[in-house]
């Protein structure tokens, strides 16, 4: 590899890896270094997410990057920092390993980055050093002798600022300047260094490189003043919490309605277009309908996430943490919980899959387990329709009845995820005692460029999963609301055709169940195609009732009908068992992705569904004793 | 003197971390290490969360942390006198 490589477009694409401490910049760099050229997906066996690029250098040649995990030091604590450690050793099987590293650091703090920097160069392979946020610690007045750096280290340093468009041309140049001839690299030096000696190194360096600078320029302490205020922070924050499901609700509307559009257009040209059939009827009502219905949450997944980037850019998110801690260690959470179970509003997908930044696997787990209890956009259909049919449109201390039904089932979801978190802490998941130790970076401004690309990110993946096992299920769950058809000679006057398919027999089966909460067998049906998402619930029964036309128009019919056929205790106990819900299968199909195992998510149907029935049948038994 | 006994707003060095308990393991107090909290270090205790107990904002050289009670009763500082600038 080390002959003479000149400048030649026909070299072999050599692999880099960016390496830094976590919050240095690193993602930003390299979302502009490899633009929208990445590739996002997993680590084989763990959850740790695997980007990958290429930058193309000035003169032509191209090579791949690789965005490592974060990490504080070369001995692992967290699964990140393990893949990290492997990745650049050469260990991790699959991987590549890489040719050369480049060590991100933070410009305003090289007290603390230098130290991950000094531990890579005792690797003994090809090092540049980038430091990152040069025009942060220029502003901060903060003056760094690069060439002494770079002189003290024995590494070649360059600046970049990664929220600049041409913030990387330092480093490109160099990378080509380094890739046209053999990379030197230190002689490996495999003797454990401790922190304190790596401190002492670094403390001897920047009193060299930069002897001036001030301290404690990096954070905004008047800004924290009010923020992590005890008692403004948390008003703070539910401002903030406040802004934002204004937005996921309300902005989120009109794209949502033409995602439904789109999608009753699209199945209603293939009912003009395809002879009737079975295939037709898959096409129709199991893929275009099913996967319409986990589609048609996108936007307000994507408004959920703005939000969420735009906050752990500003560096809001963390301190949001430690506002809470306290709070949600009381039953056995660890603050970093609070993002997973945000997200969880929209859905639970998303959320599930932000416990990743939990790195303790009981707290993680017990996080999972409690983020379907978050009331999902999903159940707002379901609570809209029976709310709209039972509650009395009154004003209630000038508040309307119906709003406040609402906001009680939203309480009531977050209060049994409490309660659930408490319970499974003490009695299954004892995890003992777990350090926090989380940063608080200084707020930044977020840039433009790594919303956009987050956000992409999120998508993507939101897709591929509705694309795999989502789409799979929708076609399992259409075949069983299908077949068998009904009999020959059936018209719709002896009931609806869902009556007669494994669906209908299973929901007249379930009824035996539920007849003691006060469930009919419409609803019982209807409960068996509300576990592809619960909100097709809603479209079920309008099947089942013998509606039809697109959902709204069905809810806005079945609104008057239930109101006559359901009596007050049945209404109210099909509210308390969503606020549970137990049949989303989506939602368990992602936590046996993230766990590996079939285990848990079997257990959280289980569990689930104890809490829905518990919480019914009492709901439709008190509801029936006071006299509904 | 422990990290967890400074009031809000004091500065201190670091003198050394050890395990306060036995919930406290050498993963953990290395990772103290790695993150910075290594003698000689100063470190100043910005604020509490609400209900003033934990977890606490500790500003060790230039990075912020949140630490729990029981990871500031592992860290030994000598409180200084600093004037404020």
């Amino acid at each position: 590899m080390s002959q003479s490589l000149g400048a030649n477009p026909s070299l072999p694409i050599r692999c880099i890896a960016l390496v830094g401490n976590p919050n240095c910049g690193k993602t930003a760099l390299f979302n502009l270094l490899t633009g929208a050229r990445q590739k996002v997906a997993n680590y084989a066996g763990v959850t740790v997410e695997r980007k990958v690029g290429l930058v193309h250098l000035r003169n032509g040649q191209t090579v791949s990057m690789v965005d490592l995990p974060g990490a504080y030091s070369l001995t692992a604590a967290t699964p990140d920092e393990q893949v990290t450690l492997e990745v650049i050793e050469g260990r991790r099987a699959g991987e590549d390993t890489p040719d050369a590293i480049v060590a991100v650091v933070d410009a305003t703090n090289l007290r603390m980055n230098l130290r991950l920097v000094l531990e890579l160069k005792r690797l003994g392979r090809p090092l540049l050093v980038a430091v990152n946020m040069a025009d942060v610690a220029r502003a901060q007045g903060l003056k760094i002798d690069l060439a002494r750096l770079s002189s003290e280290l024995g590494l070649p340093v360059v600046e970049t600022v990664a929220i600049q468009h041409n913030g990387h041309a330092q480093l490109l140049a160099q990378l080509e300047q380094q890739l046209a001839q053999p990379w030197p690299s230190a002689p490996a030096n495999t003797a454990p260094a401790s922190s304190a000696d790596l401190q002492r190194e670094v403390r001897r360096i920047l009193a060299l490189v930069a002897p001036l600078a001030p301290i404690q320029g990096r954070f905004q302490y008047r800004l924290d003043a009010v923020v992590m205020h005890p008692v403004w922070g948390l008003v703070v924050l539910a401002a903030v919490l406040f802004l934002i499901f204004q937005a996921v609700f309300s902005w989120a509307n009109w794209p949502m309605d033409a995602i439904k559009g789109a999608m009753a257009a699209v199945g209603d040209w293939i009912l003009a277009h395809m002879a009737a059939g079975p295939l037709r009827s898959l096409l129709v009502d199991g893929v275009v309908a099913g996967v319409g219905g986990v589609l048609v949450f996108m936007p307000q997944i994507l408004i959920l996430f703005f939000f969420i980037l735009l906050l752990e850019d500003s560096g809001y998110l963390p301190r949001a943490a430690f506002l809470l801690d306290n709070l949600m260690g009381k039953v056995g959470l660890s603050g970093r919980a609070f993002i997973p179970l945000l997200s969880s509003f929209a859905c639970a997908i998303p959320g599930i899959m932000a416990t990743r930044t939990i790195a303790n696997w009981k707290d993680r787990l017990a996080t999972i387990m409690v983020a379907p209890l978050m009331t999902c956009s999903a159940r707002l259909p379901v609570y809209a329709l029976l709310i709209g049919a039972f509650v009395p449109e009154r004003r209630l201390g000038g508040l309307s009845l119906r709003g406040l039904t609402l906001f009680g089932l939203y309480v009531a979801g977050v209060v049994s995820a409490m309660g659930v978190a408490w319970v499974f802490k003490r009695v299954w998941m004892k995890s003992g005692y777990q350090p926090l130790m989380l940063e608080l970076p200084p707020y930044r401004r977020p840039s433009l460029r790594n919303l956009a690309q987050g956000l992409w990110e999120r998508a993507h993946i939101f897709l591929r999963r509705v694309g795999g096992i989502i789409f799979a299920l929708m076609v399992v769950l259409w075949f069983l609301s299908t077949y068998p058809a009904p009999p020959a000679g059936w018209d719709a006057a002896q009931g609806p055709a869902i009556q007669y398919s494994f669906a209908g027999m299973m929901g007249h089966a379930l009824q035996v169940v539920f007849a003691p909460i006060g469930f009919n067998w419409q609803i019982s049906i209807a409960l068996v195609p509300g576990m592809a998402a619960r909100e097709v619930v809603v479209g079920a029964l309008g099947t089942v009732y013998a509606l039809s036309g697109a959902d709204a128009s069905v809810a806005d019919a079945l609104s008057p009908v239930i109101a006559q056929g359901w009596s007050l205790a049945t209404a109210y106990a099909l509210l308390a068992w969503f606020v549970f819900a137990p049949q989303c299968l989506s939602t368990l199909a992602v936590v046996r992705r993230e766990t590996n195992s079939w285990r848990y998510p079997l257990f959280m149907a289980a569990y689930l569904f104890v809490l829905a029935y518990a919480a019914a049948f009492a709901t439709y038994r008190v509801t029936l004793w006071l006299g509904g | 003197m422990l990290l967890s006994q400074l009031p809000n707003g004091a500065h201190a060095l670091v003198q050394r971390v050890v395990s306060a308990s036995a919930d406290v393991g050498t993963a953990t107090l290395r990772r103290l290490g790695e993150l910075g909290f290594i003698a000689g270090e100063p470190v100043q205790v910005l604020r509490r969360g609400p209900g003033g107990r934990e977890p606490l904002a500790v500003q060790v050289g230039e990075t912020l942390f949140a630490l729990r009670l029981l990871e500031a009763q592992c860290i030994e500082v000598q409180a200084i006198d600093v004037c404020v600038n």
